[in-house]
């Protein structure tokens, strides 16, 4: 009888942030679909209900079902049978329960059996479902693909695929193979032409494709023969019915174990070309990582509350030298540290959640009618600042589910170490979240850009000037100093002057960046809702003592040290 | 002519998770502490009345409920998992009702609907009698059937059903017009579905619509899907002598809270061996004899 919607009021506190309502008037073309549809709402106050009430019904399934079977489904796994994947028994469970209450899909236009949810409350769900089964969360999370359907592939495919997903059809992103990991230029699966029968053939190999016998997949192949770079790849849609990928293997995996990671073999499969040709990777892929960033830091968000939940739970109920555990300073800084972590993430999580939903809802707009100037000022500011935000989030989000875990056990002692409790298993769950959908060290890569062309500076500068109760004046002072030194810590990277020495401090200047945007967002919430103060002031505290020890690595980095860094090779 | 399927559903205290102040001193329940729920065997009920619809081409299934307006809530519910529609039974005359006379006003209410079949749980957790469903059969003279744990099959005339009996099952076969109590060990109810909540959020008794804002009264004049239909005593035909107090020969003279002592049970089968070692075992523990 638990629902995860309803029992935490952070996610009800982000769902009614002031831009919703510009968010979901601009979604809802000023309300004119409820003429259309009978599930359209017609004022905000309508459309902040129904959100309300799916994500009660996805928060009843959370809790009632997804995380009572998380338990077995780490045990059983999925299964290889014939050449096909078998879903453990509760993920089959899982898949069922949210099918038939009709919630896939709901970020989808109504025309295609969807709700037109926005970014943020599907990102709630993602996070809820992560709370519930870390793993299954993939399988929920990976309906993604069918954004990229909607945005980029064909009136034909988008009218014959995207309704199928609310009727529960599963899909999987295959861009990974054994010779092409992070660097998807290297993809070498062929693609080509079938004039006969009208369609594109695939034949080749993919490696660690996450729920990769899924009914609907988007698959990266080489389209243009004889080319080795990024532009010659293109997207492809295939059709599990079509029975032309053989699942060769399931990955054993140290967590995730719900959601089946798989080796394919690509038959000579007819596929259907997803948008233009050459725009695979470069533009296709590109956006859908992005979209899958943000999936994982709801994920990552999602299973560092559900850590935090069992391990508060756990120091209050035992009991060490006569005292029950959590009442001694070394568990509570833990406890303290990863709440702080927890909050100020989530915050960061559904900030950028609105900058996408912001631009996203415009690029829509734009595909019926041109936009004012205004609007595309709007829409420019809003996709820069969540391309900005979208690698810092999901390099601090994931990197924090991994502490946050670890902290978990820690506070569990002996305890946590065993299978008996849920923290070994969400530990193990973790550990992916830092490394697929680009590792940490590639989220630097991209993040990094945000640093040198002051996106991060100024949005610091922008949060400054928000008012705030004179009770947080110090905090905020606080963060405006740990601004200076950020910019004191720019200037001295940028003169630097050598390429390989920026790259190694590339860290250190993101996370520094990301620890003073997370404190202001906390700070804000603080100012709105007590029950982020002592996040407020732990993060803050926090933040600026790690900022210091990153200040002081960053200007202690000469050549010297470089060279001797560069010595490493056995 | 559609086939017409009627789930008889109540809106009860939940009794499942009760603190202390739970029962008023008088032995009655004390509804305002605790939160109006579905009553869980008339979910049962509901989700097999949905599942013989999607056996039927043109099956309706509508709920009725006797209670007070809030009680329109398990109709939206209803309409949330999959029911056509709702009748909300309401009138200060039905107030102190007992089995009797609550199964008087709701095989009146049926009437109307003049159904083929009848679902309803096989008791509430408020009273736990189990006593109504049976008697609004008698009532009408439908055939009936308890304790019902599935339906096998679904005929033009008849259905099989699956009752689940304490050692054991059975299977019958009853006639149409037919009512059917459903036992909780029938299949749990299906979840709320996301299109349909939304539909149906503002499905309402007219007396509901009084405290609602002006756009959601437009809404309601252009979508007649939302009239949750309302009836009184006069509505559905009803002797008011039948009714309330006037109709219910049930007095509650006290309630005692009686504690079981002893936990454990022993099963004895019917030999002779195992009545000759009770015996012994009575007379060892002086429970009988000297």
């Amino acid at each position: 009888m638990a629902n995860f919607f309803l029992d935490n009021e952070f996610l009800q506190f982000h769902l009614s942030h002031p831009l919703m309502k510009k968010i979901v008037e601009l979604k809802e073309n000023n309300y004119k679909e409820a003429e259309q549809y009978d599930t359209a709402p017609i004022d905000f106050d309508d459309a902040m209900d129904s959100y309300a009430k799916i994500l009660e019904i996805i928060g009843e399934i959370c809790g009632d079902i997804i995380a009572p079977n998380a338990e077995s489904v780490d045990e059983e796994g999925a299964h290889l049978v014939n050449g096909e994947v078998v879903y453990a028994k509760g993920t089959q469970e899982n898949h069922r329960a949210l099918t038939d209450a009709g919630v896939y899909g709901i970020a989808l236009p109504r025309k295609y059996n969807g709700l037109n949810f926005s970014m943020v409350p599907y990102v709630m769900a993602a996070e809820m479902v992560a709370r519930a089964d870390c793993g299954f969360a993939n399988i929920w999370g990976l309906q993604d693909c069918a954004e990229t359907i909607y945005e980029f592939a064909s009136e034909e495919l988008k009218n014959k695929y995207l309704p199928l997903i609310n009727k529960g059809y599963t899909c999987s992103m295959d861009l990974t193979e054994p010779d092409a990991g992070s660097d998807l230029q290297a993809v070498q699966l062929k693609a080509h032409f079938d004039e006969q029968n009208n369609c594109w053939r695939l034949n080749g190999v993919k490696r660690f494709i996450t729920n990769g016998d899924a009914d609907i997949k988007l698959v990266l192949a080489r389209s243009e023969e004889g080319t080795k770079d990024a532009r010659g790849l293109s997207y492809f849609l295939y059709d599990r019915k079509d029975k032309a990928v053989t699942v060769r293997r399931i990955e054993h995996k140290l967590g995730i174990k719900g959601s089946p990671t798989c080796e394919l073999v690509f038959n000579n499969a007819p596929a259907q070309l997803v948008g233009e040709r050459r725009f695979g990777l470069i533009k296709y892929v590109m956006t859908l990582m992005n979209g899958a960033r943000l999936g994982v830091a709801a994920q990552s968000v999602g299973l560092s509350e559900a850590a935090y939940r069992e391990t508060v739970k756990y120091a209050n109920e035992r009991e060490q030298y006569g005292k029950k555990i959590i009442n001694f300073s070394a568990i509570k800084e833990m406890l303290g540290n990863m709440k702080a972590k927890i909050d100020a993430a989530r915050s960061l999580l559904y900030e950028n959640s609105r900058f996408v939903d912001m631009y996203k809802i415009y690029e829509t707009i734009a595909k019926e009618r041109s936009l004012t100037p205004e609007e595309r000022t709007e829409m420019k500011l809003y996709q820069k600042l969540a391309d900005a935000y979208t690698p810092m989030l999901k390099l601090m989000s994931s990197e924090y589910v991994n502490q946050v875990t670890y902290d978990a056990i820690q506070v569990h002692g002996g305890t946590g170490y065993m299978k008996d409790f849920p923290m070994e298993r969400m530990y193990r769950d973790a550990r992916i979240t830092s490394i697929y959908e680009g590792t940490s060290q590639l989220q630097v890569v991209a993040a990094i850009r945000a640093v040198g062309t002051g996106v991060y500076l100024n949005q610091m500068k922008e949060y400054e000037t928000q008012s705030i109760k004179p009770e947080f004046e110090s905090l905020k002072n606080k963060l405006i100093d740990m601004r200076t030194r950020y910019e004191m810590i720019c200037e001295k990277a940028k003169a630097v002057n050598n390429a390989e020495i920026y790259d190694l401090i590339a860290r250190r200047l993101v996370e520094t960046a990301a620890n003073i945007i997370m404190g202001h967002l906390l700070l804000a919430d603080a100012n709105k809702n007590d029950m982020f103060v002592d996040s407020a002031h732990i993060f803050i505290a926090m933040a600026d003592a790690q900022n210091r020890e990153k200040e002081n690595y960053i200007l202690s980095i000469d050549e010297t040290t470089w060279e001797a860094y560069k010595q490493i090779n056995r | 002519m559609s086939f017409r399927i009627v789930v008889l559903a109540k809106q009860v205290p939940d009794t499942r998770n009760v603190g202390k102040d739970a029962m008023k001193e008088d032995g009655t329940i004390n509804r305002a502490v605790l939160p109006a729920i579905f009553n869980p065997d008339d979910l049962n009920a509901l989700e097999m009345a949905l599942e013989v619809k999607s056996q039927i081409p043109d099956a309706t299934v509508h709920v009725i409920t006797m209670g007070p307006t809030r009680a329109t809530d398990i109709i939206r519910e209803a309409m949330y998992r999959g029911a056509d529609g709702g009748f909300l039974l309401s009138d200060a005359k039905f107030a102190g009702s007992d089995t009797l006379a609550t199964s008087y006003a709701l095989s009146k209410a049926v009437e109307k609907l003049n159904p083929n079949l009848i679902f309803c749980g096989l008791q509430a957790i408020d009273g736990d009698t189990a006593q109504v469903g049976p008697q609004i059969a008698e009532k009408l003279h439908f055939a009936q059937v308890t304790y019902a744990e599935e339906i096998v099959g679904v005929e033009p005339q008849t259905m099989t059903i699956k009752r689940r009996l304490e050692h054991g099952f059975e299977i019958v076969k009853a006639k149409l017009p037919l009512l059917v109590t459903v036992h909780s060990s029938a299949k749990t109810c299906r979840s709320r579905k996301a299109n349909l909540v939304l539909k149906y959020k503002y499905a309402k008794a007219k007396t509901e619509m009084e405290s609602v804002g002006n756009q959601y009264k437009k809404l309601y004049e252009e979508r007649p899907y939302l009239h949750i239909e309302e009836w009184n005593a006069d509505a559905v035909n009803a002797n008011v002598e039948h009714l309330g107090l006037n109709g219910s020969p049930t007095k509650v003279k006290k309630v005692d809270n009686i504690v079981l002592t002893q936990k454990d049970s022993k099963v004895l089968s019917a030999c002779d061996n195992d009545i000759e070692q009770m015996m012994v075992e009575l007379i060892d523990s002086k429970v009988i004899g000297g």
